[in-house]
Order: structure tokens, then C-alpha cells, then sequence
């Protein structure tokens, strides 16, 4: 389950920018997930709750999608990832390593593989909301 | 906005005693063969050895050791590499089989990152690490990531290979990157050249392979690879990473 590495992950860092932050309790953390990494939000939401501690113990967690948006380096042409239209084993390997999205999806308007991935590609730790130290 | 995944990377590589770039500013002077052969040599030793194909718009570490385009890392709580010879191996090739891979810099960062933090590489003795060509983004990447990293140089013969080895090695001495030494590949005849120049730079030179038609013959077949000149060579190269060396 690759889900478990992300949350792992994003748990570590939360815990990293709690205590930088001198929070003495985290309430909510806000996760941004990008539609090309396919990740399965109630996978990643259970991993988190299961694997939560220390500061993070009582944390909600905000699990928000953002689209994924290619750009063509050579024609300029912008288009939305469909993962719909691949078959399972490509969908995989994309959800492992997005950048391999290069090796199996060409510019819709002039076919180049030369494309850059403007957003929606990853997870990312959007916000941190919690209690700080009165003291 | 912040990327979580480079906190977890140090905690993946924490079970591992040693990571080693077998790395070259210059392509084509059989990195993927030295990193292949030396981590089969540090298996047959009975060291526990990973060895991870960074090259990733050239990989080739696969088809040195002859794997069969099925074999496939295992999911458990990220991607635990699958065992190849002994050794444990991660390399692109499990996502995009025989396509080419255009990636630039920003995608090769980012499948670095990505990779670096999935993989569940467990206890290792060596991670031994088959750069691409270059001093780019994969190795400050790398020396950016992986705090534990060193190098090992290879070049050729050539004083094209040598000149860009030179480079390279005021690159990591100015990151103050542990470097084990320059091993001459492919040599043909007894010119010292490369061992002057490489103990000018005040560098460890670890000796050299002779050309040997029997490596190219032995590729896809790990077992005869050992046999050649290049395997007879990665004793030498073991004595360098056994010796107590200043971090």
C-alpha cells in the first residue's frame, strides 16, 4: 500500500512543523492530494488515523484533491490527466512515480512526451491548525 | 505549501550502514558495470547490498543482471525491491519497462524524491547507488538527500573521461563529499597517466581494469561477470571501502 508510505510521511513532517511551530496539540492538518498520483483518500485517512501520535494524536485530517494540469513545452497547449483512459498497469506506475506519466502520455495537440506537469501531481501539507505553547 | 516526503527519507535509509555512487561527469565508462559487478562481489562476500539504478533516462543495471521483465518490487507499506542475486534492487525500469523515459531536470528531481521515500530498503550493509552521467541534478540531489553518501569515480583511459572526472571532483570536494577514489576502466596498455594525474588532485587511485572482451559477454550473466577482469578488480575496491576513512 503505498498510501501508508504517503501517511507516514506526511506525519512526520506535520510533527517536524508542529514542534517548529511550538503547537502543544495539532487539531487539524490539511492534505492536498494531486489527481495524477491516483491516491485513494479513505486509504490514505485510515493510514493516518492508525499510525497518528504524539501531537498528532487527536488530529482531523483535511484530505483536499487538486486537478492535474499538463503543459506542452513545445506547443503550449494545456490538458487535464485522465486516468480513466489508461489501463490499470500504466495507472500504477504513474501512482508510484508520476513523473514515469512522461514515458506512456504524449501533448493531445502535437503528440510530445515534452511536457510539464503544472499541478496536481503529489501530496502535499497544505496547513497545520493547532494549539500553541501560552508559555 | 510543503513537501512531505523529504521528511521521511532519512528514516529510510537509516537501517544502512554505507551508500556508495559509483558515479562519472563522463557517460560511457561502465558505471552501471562497476556499480552491477561490486554489489554482486559485496553479495558473494556476504555483505547485505541494495543496489538502486539512478540513471533513469539510461538505465541499464537491469540488463547487466539479466532480469527478467517481471520481476516487480513488493507493496508493504511503500515498495519493499525485489531480490535479484542476492542483492535487493530498485530501479525505474519496474514502471516503465523498455520505454524511454524524457525526463527533465525538475522530473528527475521529483522521481528521486519519490522513490527515495517509498522504498523499504531494510538493513543493508551497502547501498550501492548506479548514477547517471554528469554532475547535474541527480548528484546534488543526492549529496542534498542522502547525508551519508560517498563517492566512488570512475574514468577511463581517456583524458576526455579524465578532464571531466576532474570536475567532478572539485564539485564534491568543494560539498565536501566523502570521495573513496578514481578507478581507470578499460585500460589497454601500461600508461600511468591517469594514476599521476588522479594522486596530483591529492586523490586515492584505486587501480585499473584492463579492457576485457569477456564483460561485454558477460552481460545478463552475473555469475560470469565475477570471472572477468572487471569482478577480479572488485577486490581492490573492497579493500577501499573497508579502510577507516575520515567523515
Amino acid at each position: 500500500m503505498h498510501e501508508w508510505a504517503l501517511a507516514e510521511s506526511i506525519l512526520v513532517s506535520a510533527q517536524q512543523i508542529a514542534e517548529q511551530e511550538h503547537l502543544v496539540i495539532v487539531s487539524e492538518v490539511t492534505i492536498r492530494v494531486g489527481e495524477l498520483q491516483q491516491v485513494e483518500p479513505p486509504i490514505l485517512r485510515f493510514a493516518l488515523k492508525q499510525m497518528r501520535q504524539g501531537l498528532l494524536e487527536g488530529a482531523k485530517f483535511r484530505i483536499l484533491k487538486a486537478k492535474s494540469t499538463m503543459k506542452c513545452r513545445v506547443c503550449g497547449a494545456t490538458w487535464h490527466y485522465n486516468a480513466k483512459k489508461l489501463d490499470k498497469d500504466t495507472a500504477e506506475a504513474i501512482h508510484f512515480v508520476p513523473e514515469v506519466v512522461h514515458s506512456y502520455i504524449k501533448c493531445p495537440k502535437c503528440g510530445s512526451p515534452d511536457f510539464e506537469i503544472v499541478g496536481g501531481r503529489g501530496v502535499w501539507l497544505e496547513d497545520i491548525k493547532g494549539v500553541k505553547h501560552s508559555g | 505549501m510543503v513537501d512531505p516526503r523529504m521528511s521521511i527519507i532519512g528514516e529510510r535509509l537509516a537501517k544502512i550502514g554505507r551508500v556508495v555512487a559509483i558515479s562519472s561527469g563522463k557517460g560511457g565508462v561502465g558505471k552501471s558495470m562497476v556499480a552491477s559487478t561490486l554489489a554482486l562481489a559485496l553479495v558473494r562476500d556476504g555483505f547485505r547490498v541494495g543496489l538502486f539504478d539512478a540513471d533513469f533516462t539510461g538505465p541499464s543495471t537491469h540488463i547487466i543482471l539479466g532480469i527478467a521483465q517481471d520481476v516487480q518490487p513488493k507493496e508493504d507499506r511503500g515498495l519493499v525491491p525485489a531480490e535479484v542475486e542476492g542483492l535487493s534492487y530498485m530501479s525505474l525500469v519496474y514502471f516503465i519497462g523498455d520505454k524511454p523515459a524524457p525526463l527533465r531536470g525538475v522530473d528527475v528531481s521529483n522521481a528521486l524524491i519519490e522513490l527515495l521515500s517509498v522504498t523499504q530498503w531494510g538493513r543493508l550493509d551497502f547501498l550501492i547507488i548506479d548514477m547517471p552521467p554528469g554532475i547535474g541534478d541527480a548528484v546534488l540531489d543526492l549529496v542534498r538527500l542522502v547525508r551519508k553518501i560517498e563517492f566512488l569515480i570512475i574514468t577511463t583511459p581517456s583524458l576526455l573521461a579524465f578532464e571531466v572526472v576532474k570536475k567532478q571532483a572539485a564539485l564534491l570536494g568543494e560539498l565536501k563529499m566523502p570521495l573513496i577514489g578514481v578507478l581507470e576502466n578499460m585500460k589497454r596498455d601500461n600508461a600511468s597517466v591517469i594514476e599521476e594525474q588522479t594522486k596530483k588532485l591529492g586523490l586515492k587511485y584505486l587501480g585499473a581494469v584492463s579492457f576485457d572482451l569477456k564483460v561485454e559477454a558477460a552481460i545478463g550473466n552475473p555469475a560470469k561477470l565475477l570471472g572477468t577482469a572487471l569482478g577480479e578488480t572488485m577486490g581492490t575496491i573492497e579493500k577501499a571501502l573497508a579502510e577507516k576513512r575520515e567523515f
